[in-house]
Formats: C-alpha cells, sequence, structure tokens
C-alpha cells in the first residue's frame, strides 16, 4: 500500500512539473528515477520512450504506466497514471471554471517564459547527457543524424522514424555480428 | 448519457493517438465537428493554454474538451477515457518486454532505435525553443540557465521553479 501511495506521490510530482509533453518530462524522469532512485538505466528509459511512442496513448502516460508496472503490477501501473493525470485533472479544471482570467495574468505569462525556456535547457542538458552514454560508434551518429534530418526537414512522423531506425539497427548490427 | 458517449470518443482518441500530445490535436478538431461541445476556435485556445500548464499536453486537452461538454464530471470522464487504452496496452507490453528484452533480434532493434529517441527528444527540445526562445534575452537566459543546470548539483524541480523566479523577476 504504501509502496501504491509512493508510485502515485511521484508521478504527482512529475505532472505537476512537466511542462510542454512527455518529452519534457524525461529531465524530471531521469533526475527521479535514473539519478535518485536507480529504479531504471538511462537505456531503459529511452526503451520505454520508443514503445510510448509507438503505442496508442500520450507518451507520458505510457511511460508511466510501464513503471509503475514493473515496480507494483497492475496496481502499480494503475496509481502511477492516476498520479501523472491527476494534476492535470485539478489545474485545468481550476483555470476553465474559476480561473478564467488566469492565463492573461502578466506575471503568470513572465513566469511561464522563463519556465520554458528552463525546459529547454534541461533537455538539452539530458541530451548532452546520452550522447555521451549512447553514441558510441559511426552507426549511432548515422542513425541519430539521419532521424534528425527526417523528423526536422522532411517532417516525417515519429513513429515512422522509430520504426525505421529499428529496422536499421536490425539489418545493420545484424550485418555487423556476423 | 452524454458521459457515456464522452467516455467513449476519448477513449477512441487514445487508442487511436499514436505518438503523444498533439497527435490528439486532429481527433479533438473531428469532435468538434461532430458534437457541439466547443468550437474549433476554443481549442486553439485550448492549445495555448495546455502548452503553458503543467501536465502532459493530451491530458490536459481531454480534461479541458471533456469539461467545456458536461462540467468537472466531464472532464475526469474525458481524462479516464483517454488514458484507459494506455493503461491495457501497456500492461500488455509490458509483460511481453520482459519476456523478450533479452532476445538478440530485440536487442539489434533497440541498438538502432535509442540514437533516433534521441534524437526525437532534441527535435521536441527544438519545437520547444521555436516557441520560448525569442528575443536577446531569452537567448541569454538559456545560455545561463544551461550552465547553471550542468555545473549544479539540484534535481530539475529545483531548476523548473527558480527559472518560474528568473522569469517574473526580469519579465522573459
Amino acid at each position: 500500500m504504501r509502496q501504491l501511495f509512493n508510485l502515485f506521490q511521484l508521478f504527482f510530482r512529475i505532472g505537476l512539473f512537466t511542462f510542454g509533453g512527455g518529452y519534457a518530462m524525461l529531465p524530471l524522469l531521469q533526475g527521479e528515477l535514473v539519478k535518485k532512485r536507480g529504479w531504471a538505466t538511462d537505456e531503459e528509459l529511452l526503451d520505454l520512450y520508443s514503445i510510448g511512442q509507438c503505442t496508442p496513448g500520450i507518451i507520458a502516460v505510457n511511460v508511466a504506466t510501464v513503471i509503475g508496472y514493473r515496480r507494483a503490477g497492475v496496481p502499480g501501473a494503475c496509481f502511477a497514471t492516476l498520479g501523472i493525470v491527476m494534476p492535470s485533472l485539478i489545474i485545468i479544471l481550476l483555470i476553465a471554471s474559476v480561473l478564467t482570467q488566469f492565463m492573461y495574468n502578466r506575471y503568470v505569462a513572465y513566469a511561464f517564459g522563463g519556465v520554458r525556456i528552463c525546459v529547454v535547457a534541461l533537455i538539452l542538458n539530458v541530451i548532452y547527457g546520452l550522447w555521451r552514454k549512447s553514441i558510441k560508434d559511426y552507426f549511432c551518429a548515422g542513425v541519430f543524424i539521419g532521424a534528425l534530418v527526417l523528423l526536422l526537414v522532411f517532417n516525417l512522423s515519429a513513429v515512422w522514424v522509430v520504426i525505421a531506425a529499428g529496422a536499421a539497427g536490425y539489418w545493420l548490427r545484424g550485418a555487423a555480428a556476423k | 448519457m452524454i458521459y457515456v458517449i464522452l467516455f467513449f470518443e476519448f477513449f477512441k482518441v487514445g487508442l487511436f493517438a499514436i505518438g503523444g500530445g498533439l497527435v490528439t490535436v486532429p481527433f479533438l478538431f473531428d469532435l468538434s465537428e461532430k458534437y457541439s461541445w466547443f468550437t474549433a476556435k476554443e481549442l486553439a485556445d485550448m492549445i495555448a493554454v495546455s502548452e503553458s500548464t503543467p501536465g502532459p499536453l493530451g491530458v490536459n486537452m481531454a480534461t479541458f474538451a471533456g469539461f467545456r461538454a458536461a462540467g468537472i464530471p466531464g472532464g475526469i470522464v474525458a481524462t479516464l477515457g483517454l488514458v484507459f487504452p494506455s493503461l491495457v496496452v501497456m500492461i500488455l507490453i509490458a509483460k511481453m518486454m520482459d519476456k523478450y528484452s533479452c532476445n538478440t533480434r530485440v536487442q539489434r532493434a533497440l541498438d538502432g532505435i535509442r540514437p533516433a529517441v534521441i534524437a526525437l527528444i532534441l527535435s521536441a527540445g527544438i519545437e520547444i525553443a521555436r516557441m520560448a526562445v525569442v528575443d536577446l534575452k531569452a537567448v541569454i537566459a538559456l545560455v545561463v540557465f544551461l550552465l547553471v543546470i550542468h555545473f549544479g548539483k539540484r534535481g530539475p524541480i529545483f531548476y523548473l521553479a527558480l527559472s518560474a523566479v528568473a522569469g517574473i523577476v526580469f519579465k522573459i
């Protein structure tokens, strides 16, 4: 019971501080799960994101569900998911019903201006760490640059990028192993 | 009755929106045409609000849309509907992963996918930067944050709170 409450509390906190979608959540997940608790490795987190990207639903929710399941089975999955969803539910309902002018407040806008830049800095910092750990050879660097070009230049859907990269890994890594 | 429809409609969004928050947007536009819950213009405002409030984008949108359609219970039902497919599918996948993650073929595919996911994260960062880093002041703030985060020892939540204060003080 205590573990379920802990899962709820952890993902509630992560949901509360996630600004701008599932990928903006990664620095928080890395801080809490990899660095602070040792529940997962960087590689496992990346694998979860690739699965979260290619499966139905919101990436942030998908990642929370799997981590909850791993820690405490089906109840863990439910509590982690409720935790990640609850801050949205409370805040959006408040803004929609009582605080309709909240978003137009000058100081709120300034605070969000700062937070958004911080999210960019946090993401870049995580990428720097992941780059040093995960891009070990020319194959990895090639996939990274290829994926970036497909995403930014050709606007290809992220789902296809993940599938293409998986196929590239399967065939090219296989050939290298032989 | 409206709650059943809300749950079912957002269940469908959750089931078919593959790839995160913004992917739900076209589905929600369809809903705005099919029902008179909210207009397309309200939906555009909703996206702006969702982007600058905490929480995953898709969840925020579902809560907002559900609230517009049927008040607070509507917001709750729509959110539960959206999340439900994730819960079921991801539990099944987690079970499979435990079974197959040591498989060498799966390992090889994941070897290729990991660098691509780093590219995905970077492109998400660039997307947010396009919105947030709009003037010289913002560029300076970004460089300062990068240095503080890189050399600092605190967790991300500390820096996020700090940046909100900095935003108000320096009018970013």
